[in-house]
Formats: structure tokens, C-alpha cells, sequence
């Protein structure tokens, strides 16, 4: 006998929402750089993307103030992320070769160093201001 | 002269790969068929290698352990737990209890991520994309709940040398067992679609077969030695972490299916009851969960000092969902390691292609292919280039030679 077990869960889940979430727009925009655009001129209305958990490890912020150029955060980047800028004696960190590991949040004696919850971070110029944090 | 043509090209040769459709990652298959029956097959791996341990061996091991995280996309705290325990076992650092068991916990819920994408890729591979579909949006409730202990939904960056970087909160323990329940309550029909659907019965049962001896004799190991009746665990035999304290076995397919076959069919059974076991697992790490330290050292320079020290050799070794990986570590006192070795769970899974694939139709292949789960870029660990750029093979002479010429070298470091 022919067994289809899948068949009665398929039929059910005509009924369902998507489990997907529909981000940045329900239906592919022909240009999603356009879109944006006019995302941000308050044209069009973006579906906004999942919830980031607490705790999650977006983009870095980096409190120039308070630090104080111990260089402890370079010695543990795996991704030699972090510049040492000896005239200043405060660090740059590029975003683009960053791999999110806090680390160096976790070593940071003064504590100068934080993950935000920003993801968005695409670029096409890896030295963009959007990419630099110092 | 005509038949001489004909007997030539009998068995003909169906090359598949390095890069195919058919195929996840990158290897290349080289098909001897006669008509749709696959006669012998060779295939050669090392198209994707990616140098991490050289540049694991300029870095210092707290460094080591995220990069430990990108070797493979899905077994991510594998591999760092394999190296971590490498390093803590030369520094002699001793990991407090509580995280020992929140690394069993996230061990224990990256297998049932790992395992589900799996029961959907081969569904894939068996042309059934709505079961794939099905499997990945259950999927993605232990994603969430990793993403929510760890902060990150694939390069989890938890482990750390001497314990693990974040603690488990009391907010989170509910959550941890609201997934659980929501996994009980799948699992009999996960079992359902994939066990009692006639098409999957048809394509898998009998198919792909590794007897128990192959299993044996080509060191096959994790779910697909389990499937073909053979006993090994790392978590049973060797327990790490808090798997000593719990109650763990190897899952062998039950009498119920007809004792183990070594078939697909079979390593889909031990899969699935390898989720239900993980769920259990988990239930008993939240119940016994102790209280106290998460990290043997707070104070990570006065760590990197202990690991600037450290002198010697030990071997990491963990059950990966795919069956045991190992990091070999030596130390000498400077701040990189001298010798960073890998493997891969699937390096020592690969050879079981060979009987498994002998008899098979063409056809038949990608699900074979992919039902010992590979991760060819965790596995590459080496690429021969030669002269004029074109990929080299190294004889087993030429092997030996380079072994030992290593081994003075690490000598002399030493």
C-alpha cells in the first residue's frame, strides 16, 4: 500500500501563513538599492526584519573617550581587525574584515568597546565611512 | 573494428563534479558505468582548501577559537570545543562544572540543528522539497535558540578556552525547555513523513549499503558507522564535557526496523533518534544543572600569559553529528601553537562512498552521496599544487617522506 504521510501536511499548510519573513519587501523589488532609497525618502515602507535576540553581536561601537591604547584588544582580534594608530594612541577597527566575536569587548579593561544590535551592514566600498569605526 | 570501439567504451566513464549541481560542496567523482549501474567509483576531495590551520598556527589559541568556529558553517562549537579541550588538557586548566554542562547543552542543540538540515537536504537530494522545506522551518527553532544563548545564529563564539563566554540565565532555561517540548511533540511526526512514506522507503531501504565489516575495516564513524551496527560513541566511550555524568549510548536502528541494515534508510532512523536522544539529553543537563564559575580564568590576559607558557601535545577529541572530530595541538611556550592539526568528522566517512556506491544506479547517487552527511571543507586539510599550477597528487612514498621530515622539524621547535 502506498503510504503519503506528507500529503495531509501539505494540504494543511495551504492554510498557514508563510513562515517566512518577508524582508526587505514582500516582493522582490527590481532594485533592491532603489528600493532602499525610497525607503529612506518615506516612499515606500519597508517590511521591517526579524527581532535580533538580547545580547546579539551587531556592529561595533567604540567609545573613543575612554579608551586608553593598552593595544590588548589587538592581541586578541582573530581577524586583525583592529589598527593601532600610534600619533593618537586610539585604535580603528574595519568593519569589513570584523567577525563579530566580542572579543575584544571582553578584554577591554576599560570597557570601551561594545556590540550593537546593528546587522544591516552591506557595503560596496570596504573603506566606507559605514565601515571604519574609530 | 566496430565491436573493437564498443568494448572499449564499455564501461564508459561519467565524471560528476568538482563543481556539480548534484553536488553541496566541491569534489570530484569518477564513475565507471555499465548502463545505469555504477561498476566502480573514485573520487578525489582537496578542492576547497582553505589554509586555516597555517593561519591558526600565527595566532594565539584565544584567537584560535573563532577561527575553530568557521571551519565548518554547521558544526561550529564542534570544533571549537575539540580545540579548547586540546589546549585545556596541555595547560592542565580545569573547567568549572557549569560550563560543562552549558557546553553539552549547546553541543547537544547544534546536533539537532545540524541533524534536521540534514534529514532535509536529503530529502532534497531525493527530490522531496517539500519535506526539505518542512525540516528547515522546524529547524529553525533551535536556531533561534542558539542564537539566543549564544548571539549568533551560526559562528557561535561561545567557547573559550577554560569554560565558555556566556552563562545561561534563569530568563533562558524556560525557553531551552519550550523548545525541547515543541521538539517531543515533532518528533513522531517527523518520524511519520520520513519513515513511513512509501517513496522514501522505496529510494532508501537497501540502498547505499556499508556492512558492518566495510564499516569497520574503512574506519567509518558517528551516524553512518551507527547505521551499519557499529557501537561508537565519543560521548559514550570517551565522555568529555558533562556527558560522564549523563546517560548516554550510541543509537544502533532498532530491532523494530529489522536490526541495523547499513542502508540510507537506516541512517535516517539513527538521525532522527539521535534528535530524540539529544532532547533527553539536554532535559538532563537543565535538570542537574550546577551552579558556580563559567570560566576557569575571568581575567583574559592573565589566560593568554597561562597559554603564552603552556608546553606540550594533546589530542581534542568530541562526537561531532557527523561522527568524531579530533584537533591535534603542540605547544612550546610562544604565543601561536607549532602544530595545528584537524580532522574532520567526515575525512574518515568519506571512503565508505566506495562499497556504497558499487551496484548502484546513477540515479541513486546524489542521496548516497549525501546520506553519509560530508562536509568536504571541513575535511580539506591539503592542496598539492605542482608546477605549472595544475593539482598534484603525493604518492604514499612521497607522504611518508614528508611525515617525517615534520616530525624533526617539530622536533627541533621542541
Amino acid at each position: 500500500m502506498v503510504r503519503l504521510p506528507m500529503v495531509p501536511e501539505l494540504l494543511r499548510q495551504l492554510f498557514k501563513t508563510p513562515a517566512t519573513n518577508a524582508f526587505p519587501a514582500r516582493y522582490l523589488p527590481p532594485s533592491v538599492t532603489t528600493f532602499l532609497h525610497k525607503v529612506a525618502l518615506g516612499e515606500a515602507a519597508i517590511s521591517p526584519p526579524v527581532l535580533v535576540p538580547p545580547r546579539f553581536r551587531g556592529k561595533i561601537a567604540y567609545d573613543r573617550e575612554s579608551c586608553i591604547g593598552c593595544q590588548l584588544c589587538l592581541k586578541v582580534c582573530p581577524a586583525h581587525a583592529i589598527e593601532f594608530l600610534p600619533t593618537t594612541k586610539r585604535v580603528r577597527i574595519y568593519i569589513a574584515q570584523c567577525i563579530f566575536c566580542s572579543q575584544c569587548n571582553d578584554i577591554c579593561p576599560k570597557d570601551c568597546l561594545h556590540m550593537t544590535p546593528e546587522f544591516l551592514l552591506a557595503s560596496e566600498n570596504r573603506f566606507a565611512d559605514s565601515q571604519i569605526v574609530e | 573494428m566496430n565491436g573493437d570501439t564498443t568494448k572499449k567504451s564499455i564501461p564508459y566513464t561519467v565524471p560528476i563534479g568538482p563543481v556539480h549541481p548534484a553536488l553541496k560542496e566541491p569534489v570530484m567523482f569518477t564513475f565507471q558505468m555499465e548502463g545505469e549501474v555504477v561498476k566502480s567509483v573514485d573520487f578525489a576531495p582537496g578542492n576547497t582548501h582553505r589554509g586555516i590551520e597555517w593561519m591558526g598556527m600565527r595566532r594565539n589559541p584565544v584567537q584560535i577559537v573563532h577561527l575553530t568556529d568557521r571551519i565548518c558553517g554547521i558544526c561550529g562549537i564542534v570544533h571549537s570545543l575539540s580545540f579548547a579541550r586540546a589546549v585545556e588538557q596541555i595547560t592542565e586548566i580545569e573547567v568549572p562544572p557549569r560550563a560543562d554542562y552549558i557546553r553539552t547543552i549547546l553541543h547537544e542543540l547544534e546536533r539537532i540543528q545540524s541533524h534536521l538540515l540534514w534529514a532535509g537536504v536529503a530529502a532534497h537530494e531525493l527530490g522531496f522539497d517539500s519535506l526539505l522545506f518542512l525540516a528547515w522551518r522546524v529547524r529553525e527553532q533551535s536556531m533561534d535558540l542558539i542564537e539566543n544563548l549564544t548571539g549568533n545564529r551560526v559562528n557561535y563564539g561561545i567557547v573559550q578556552i577554560g569554560g565558555v563566554r556566556r552563562d545561561i540565565s534563569n530568563d533562558q532555561i524556560p525557553l531551552i525547555k519550550q523548545g525541547l517540548a515543541y521538539y517531543r511533540g515533532l518528533l513522531d511526526q517527523m518520524k511519520t513523513v520520513f519513515l513511513d512514506d512509501s517513496t522514501i522507503r522505496m529510494r532508501c531501504r537497501g540502498h547505499g549499503l556499508l556492512s558492518y565489516r566495510d564499516a569497520q575495516l574503512l574506519c567509518a564513524i558517528g551516524p553512518t558507522a551507527r547505521a551499519s551496527g557499529v557501537a561508537m560513541d565519543v560521548r559514550h566511550d570517551y565522555p568529555y564535557c558533562a556527558y560522564g555524568d549523563l546517560d548516554v549510548h550510541p543509537v544502533l536502528p532498532p530491532q523494530e526496523f529489522g536490526g541495523p541494515h547499513g542502508d540510507v534508510y537506516d541512517r535516517i532512523i539513527v538521525r532522527l533518534l539521535e534528535i530524540a536522544q539529544s532532547i533527553n539529553i539536554i532535559q538532563q543537563c537543565l535538570d542537574n544543572l550546577p551552579a558556580g564559575e563559567i570560566l576557569w580564568e575571568k581575567k583574559l590576559p592573565k589566560l593568554l600569559l597561562t597559554l603564552k607558557k603552556a608546553q606540550g601535545e594533546a589530542i581534542g577529541r568530541v562526537e561531532a553529528p557527523r561522527g568524531e572530530c579530533m584537533h591535534y595541538v603542540r605547544m612550546d611556550g610562544n604565543d601561536a601553537p607549532v602544530t595545528w592539526k584537524v580532522k574532520a568528522s567526515s575525512y574518515s566517512n568519506l571512503m565508505s562512498w566506495i562499497p556504497m556506491l558499487k551496484g548502484e544506479q546513477l540515479a541513486d547517487v546524489p542521496i548516497i552521496v549525501a546520506s553519509i552527511d560530508p562536509c568536504m571543507s571541513c575535511t580539506d586539510r591539503v592542496s598539492v599544487i605542482r608546477d605549472g599550477g595544475s593539482p598534484g597528487y603525493l604518492t604514499k612514498e612521497e607522504l611518508t617522506r614528508l611525515s617525517i621530515e615534520k616530525t624533526r622539524r617539530i622536533e627541533k621547535c621542541h
